[in-house]
């Protein structure tokens, strides 16, 4: 990811923003979320221009590696209570297997950060936000539950609490009954850091996932995207992702 | 008001009436325990998981909203479209449809994950928000309904039946559009098809009629209460004719899935290889609530029993058919790789399986048992059926 000083200041502004979120949540009920978020930080102006993004090289993700799930599960505090079924899983790898020709793929899959994200569409809470970097979350404070997100989710990227939960990670609240996904590990980006997965996938020297802001030329991903095909999941609904994938 | 209809409410001993209440009790109860158990436990107790997310509560509560929309059409018959044959069960068509609404929006509060925050629900309302614009339907609707029955009941209000009808007209077809289209605009394959619009407003206009009439002949096995036979085949028509739309369109619906190449998995699966939801579509939505109540309805001879047992058969389908819907819409994996084989830890690629848990179907119960104790009190309150509904009411009213 490249790191110049506008980037490191618009991510201070999201941090400060997170903070007037929640002390808006808190100070004024009835006010909209969203809306707290599109605002300006006191002292930093959000920046719009910055599209938080990740690229996946499918060729070089290793079949039955499954490194970053790992990481996003330490990172995240997701804890294997041995139910799959109701367990949250915010990465997982799908395997592929192109039914003409054969060929295999093996892809990590998470919440593709939609810019048209069908889950906020639906929310009726507002709870499901898209923050000004493109980034989508759940705010876990007025999420009521009633996985209308899951329902209209078209990458299957949410899970819902089933049960209380104990020994949280303190970055990464999470709720019995609340909707949860990946946050591209907002608390991480917003440290000017990397998202546990893509860290995770460059330290086995795999380096099939690079993170950025798709909207800056001189960062990475942005000019590899430019340079090489990429593709969007199910491209065909329009929601425009901010996951893109390539070799697929 | 006609004077030859005297209005009147549930009569009977009061003993008798406790006893109605103390049954209905029975499910309200073991609808609150379940909640409870389900408010603690969290939704681990449920047979829901992270792939079929709505479960049996909202089988029994999307039934019931539909049912609700559609038994309002004999009210907006007599007070709309101007037919005074059905002015007598007006009042009573209102009050069901805001009963069953009542007991279907109970329930989708009480299978919220956090049913304790159902007051952010209504305070951070997100107005862009598909659901948000159902709650203001919901709303809408309610109001609306409301007071149409409050100036059928109003003598003083009468003269404006026909403002009022209208409106509750507008708003009931709004949200059963609504409806239809919360499916008809989701990306699953099962859904994903504007047909959901007309198909759920035949749907409404079934299960609402067939409610009606059900609870209808319940009173008068409650109590003497004539009701003219010409009324009661006026009901058989309408219900004949809702039950073989409600067929057409759920024909024309999977016949359309199965034709279109991007949507005939799907159709193969819910047609032939869906196991119980198949059963479910065949057997349940198809023969019990279409084709055997269109047999019965459609014999020239007119009979009660046989009248109740197609009302009976129809309500039976159509929770076959929400079932289908909304858990084998689910249970079908949503395709992100067309053409590839997905396999992965999060159940990519397979069918999800699901059991109703007891906690669901018993809270799913009790949203049916509020909604018919809303009825018996109401009944027994006001008085909402005439005596007699034999003689048809003046044109208009
Ligand atoms: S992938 Fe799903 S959860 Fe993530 S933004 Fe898109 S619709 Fe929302
Ligand atoms: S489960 Fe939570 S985040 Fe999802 S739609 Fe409902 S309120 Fe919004």
């Amino acid at each position: 990811m490249s790191a110049d000083t506008n980037e490191v200041l618009s991510r201070r502004g999201f941090l400060a923003i997170s903070a007037a979120t929640l002390g808006g949540v808190m100070l004024a009920p009835g006010v909209r979320l969203i809306e707290i978020a599109a605002a300006r930080a006191p002292e930093q102006p959000v920046s719009r221009k910055v599209r938080w993004g990740l690229l996946i090289d499918t060729n070089k993700c290793a079949p039955g590696c499954d490194d970053c799930v790992k990481a996003c599960a330490t990172e995240n505090g997701l804890k294997n209570t041995g139910h799959p079924r109701t367990d949250a899983q915010w990465i997982r790898k799908v395997e592929l297997k192109d039914m003409r020709t054969g060929r295999t793929n093996s892809v990590p899959v998470m919440c593709q950060h939609c810019e048209e994200p069908p889950c906020v569409d639906v929310c009726p809470t507002g709870a499901s936000f898209k923050r000004a970097d493109g980034i989508v979350l759940v705010d876990r404070h007025i999420c009521i539950g009633c996985r209308y997100c899951m329902m209209a989710c078209p990458y299957k990227a949410r899970s819902i609490v089933f049960q209380s939960i104990s020994d949280q990670n303190p970055d990464v609240p999470r709720g019995n009954g609340c909707a949860e996904g990946c946050t591209l590990c907002v608390h991480r980006v917003d440290r000017d850091q990397q998202p546990a997965c893509v860290e995770a996938c460059t330290k086995a020297g795999h380096n099939a996932m690079i993170f950025g802001d798709l909207n800056d030329p001189h960062s990475e991903i942005a000019q590899r995207v430019a340079k090489y095909a990429s593709t969007q999941i199910r491209a065909d609904l329009q929601l425009n992702p901010g996951v893109r994938y390539q070799g697929l | 008001m006609a004077d030859s209809l005297i209005y009147r409410e549930l009569g009977g001993p009061s003993r008798r009436f406790w006893s109605l209440l103390a049954l209905l009790a029975v499910p309200l109860a073991l609808g609150a325990v379940a909640y409870f158990y389900m408010e603690h436990y969290g939704h681990i107790v449920t047979g829901m998981d992270n792939q079929i997310v709505w479960g049996m509560p909202h089988v029994f509560a999307v039934f019931l909203v539909v049912a609700a929309t559609g038994a309002l059409n004999i009210a907006m018959a007599a007070s709309v479209f101007g037919k005074p044959v059905y002015r007598p069960v007006a009042p009573l068509s209102a009050l069901v449809s805001l009963a069953l609404l009542v007991g279907g929006l109970a329930l989708l509060m009480l299978d919220l994950g956090r049913s304790d925050r159902m007051i952010v629900a209504i305070t951070q309302l997100n107005p862009a928000s598909l659901f948000a614009r159902r709650v203001i339907f919901y709303d809408g609707y309610m109001v609306s309904v409301g007071v149409y029955l409050w100036f059928l009941l109003e003598r003083r209000m009468n003269r404006y039946i026909r403002p009022a009808a209208i409106v509750a007209f507008l708003w009931q077809l709004l949200l059963i559009t609504s409806t239809g289209l919360e499916f008809g605009f989701n990306f699953r394959a099962a859904y994903d098809s504007v047909l959901y619009a007309p198909m759920f407003i035949a749907f409404a206009a079934a299960y609402g009629t067939a409610v009606l009439v059900l609870i209808l002949f319940a009173v008068c096995s409650w109590e003497e209460r004539p009701v003219a036979e010409a009324l009661l085949r006026r009901f058989k028509n309408l219900l004949g004719i809702a039950v073989g739309a409600s067929l057409f369109f759920a024909v024309l619906f999977l016949s359309s899935k199965y034709e279109l190449a991007r949507s005939r998995d799907v159709a193969r699966f819910l047609l032939f290889d869906g196991g119980v939801y198949t059963a479910l579509l065949w057997l349940g939505q198809l023969v019990i609530g279409c084709i055997v109540p269109l047999a019965l309805l459609v014999r020239s001879q007119f009979s009660r029993s046989a009248l109740a047992a197609a009302c009976a058969l129809v309500v039976l389908g159509g929770l076959a058919q929400m079932y289908v819907t909304l858990i084998g819409g689910q249970a079908y994996p949503q395709i992100l790789f067309p053409g590839m084989v997905e396999t992965s830890s999060f159940f990519d690629g397979e069918i999800h399986p699901y059991t109703p848990s007891l906690v669901e179907v018993l809270l799913g119960l009790g949203g049916m048992a509020l909604a018919a104790a809303i009825i018996a009190v109401a009944l027994r309150a006001l008085a909402l059926l005439p005596t007699r509904l034999e003689v048809p009411a003046e044109p208009q009213a």
